[in-house]
């Protein structure tokens, strides 16, 4: 615990403070990363989303139609996505695979010396490693729930044109009728929060793999399930200020 | 052999405990401009670690450990990290960063600390790839060259920003003897042509003899013997002459159980017993 908080305390140092004493971290290795963490995690998003989508969908109709109301199923597909199954369930991707790969990674350069040769090269292994994985993932993690809440909807309105006979602009109009923009705001606020947890979890876990191949394997795992359950953690408080304290 | 002036390195009654093991026990030496030093002894003897003591890797349980001057055992981070920019240091393994390309690893330290244009950090990369005899490597993969070319790749990045000290692991260790001349033959240029000091930690007795001005030899947690290749060629300590000689059979067994390797560490021999052995324990 105490070197996660170091953590957090070193990378709002060489975010926020060390840019004003002259020392910039890099531009073009954060992008490197958005490629790695955000981009190529894309596909798997969408494949989820959609399938989320369609499962939601499936699901309002089944419950819906008995009492004749399947005109609020691209209400209940829109919100549920906004808020809950899109951030929580990206986030869940995104921690087992871009998580774990970024503990496995820094791990394993923990273990071949490669963070010690950094550190004697008076490069800091936080602004070379950790900042870019960080700032990264703060804009991929909103990014990809952002696109995965639209493919989830698209799900949706599979079922809804295909299955249930509905027109596109109505299930288009109603989804769009039912949302509120603080839906949007507070999912992106998880998402952000999210992002935050699963990558400081992640390298630290990295950070502080003792014991060779076998000490990085546990490292990735125990990121990976504390990344899950701090997640799911906050996204119960969240949800409960955010929609439960009014 | 330079020994005017101020010492590049004063170690002075250095202790690392792990536990109740002392595996550095009461060491003190220092390092004079233009030496090379070869700190050697058994596997497990503590040299790496006394090693990582000097790069200010780890802290001492007690003792001090001066580099260009400054106390580095109680340095934070930032002040470290000004005094490790003029130095540099071989890895044993190399330590190449595996997701950067050779080019691109010698490259590092010049992107990270110099204002050079890329264009003269290229012509740097060139010319200390050359150095270590690696020309067009560049954009290869750590993971495309040998165990020998990664040490080089390694040399040529402590290299790099033209430290005015070199920490070497193990520098010859995996190369074949034609490589291993290259290297002590660059350590020697550079330590007589440049002024470059050096500390290097040995096993490879022909490449310790070739470029040492001074030895170390460590063991039992201390300084077993010191002194220059000649004194320490004709030590009369019969641990000195097995391991210089590289036999199986003498004062240091061959097979340790845990209980007597422990003991070996940390017991302190007895004072006569020692001293008998020990000579040119001074401070030059």
């Amino acid at each position: 615990m105490k070197n996660y908080l170091q953590l957090n305390l070193s990378l709002l140092y060489w975010i926020l403070i060390a840019p004003f004493t002259g020392q910039f971290f890099k531009i073009a290795p954060i992008f490197r990363q958005m490629v790695f963490i955000g981009v190529r995690a894309a596909p798997m998003v969408a494949l989820t989303a959609f399938s989320v989508g369609v499962t939601l969908a499936m699901q309002a109709a089944h419950s819906l139609q008995s009492l004749g109301a399947e005109m609020y199923i691209p209400d209940l597909v829109m919100l549920t996505l906004l808020r809950e199954m899109g951030p929580v369930l990206i986030a869940v991707i995104v921690i087992g695979r871009s998580g774990s790969a970024v503990a496995a990674e820094l791990g394993t350069m923990k273990v071949s010396e490669e963070i010690e040769a950094l550190e004697v090269m008076a490069i800091n292994p936080v602004q070379y490693l950790v900042v870019p994985r960080f700032l990264a993932m703060l804009v991929m993690l909103p990014a990809l729930t952002i696109f995965g809440n639209y493919i989830g909807i698209l799900g949706g309105w599979a079922v809804c044109r295909f299955a249930l006979d509905f027109n596109t602009a109505g299930y288009v109009l109603r989804a769009l009728q039912s949302a509120d923009t603080w839906d949007l705001y507070s999912g992106m606020i998880k998402s952000g929060v999210f992002a935050w947890i699963v990558i400081t979890i992640a390298c630290n876990a990295g950070l502080h793999v003792e014991g060779g191949a076998e000490g990085v394997g546990q490292a990735t795992t125990g990121s990976v399930v504390q990344a899950l359950l701090a997640m799911l953690v906050t996204n119960a408080v969240l949800t409960g200020i955010f929609f439960f304290s009014a | 052999m330079n020994s005017n002036g101020e010492p590049i390195i004063e170690v002075s009654d250095l202790v690392r405990r792990f536990g109740d093991r002392a595996v550095i026990n009461d060491i003190s030496f220092n390092v004079h401009c233009g030496e090379t030093l070869v700190i050697m002894g058994g596997s497990g003897c503590g040299k790496s670690t006394l090693l990582r003591h000097m790069i200010g890797s780890m802290k001492p349980t007690s003792g001090s450990v001066k580099i260009f001057g400054e106390e580095v055992t109680t340095m934070n981070e930032r002040e470290i990290g000004r005094v490790r920019r003029r130095f540099g240091m071989l890895f044993q393994s190399g330590a190449l960063l595996a997701s950067l390309t050779v080019g691109e690893n010698v490259a590092l330290p010049l992107f990270q600390h110099t204002d050079k244009s890329p264009d003269e950090i290229e012509q740097v990369v060139k010319q200390k790839l050359e150095m270590v005899g690696l020309t067009g490597f560049e954009d290869l993969k750590p993971a495309e060259i040998s165990g020998g070319m990664k040490k080089r790749v390694g040399l040529a990045r402590a290299l790099a920003l033209d430290p005015e000290l070199l920490f070497s692991d193990e520098p010859t260790s995996g190369l074949d003897p034609i490589m291993t001349a290259v290297v002590d033959q660059l350590t020697l240029k550079l330590t007589h042509g440049s002024h470059m000091t050096a500390v290097v930690v040995s096993h490879d007795m022909t490449s310790a003899f070739r470029i040492a001005t001074r030895m170390i030899m460590l063991g039992h947690g201390g300084i077993v013997a010191q002194g220059t290749p000649e004194e320490i060629r004709s030590s009369p300590n019969p641990e000195v002459q097995q391991f210089i000689k590289g036999e199986a059979d003498g004062p240091v067994p061959l097979n340790l159980s845990q209980e007597e390797h422990e003991h070996h560490q940390y017991v302190k021999p007895r004072p006569f017993a020692l001293a008998r052995y020990r000579f040119h324990h001074k401070t030059p």
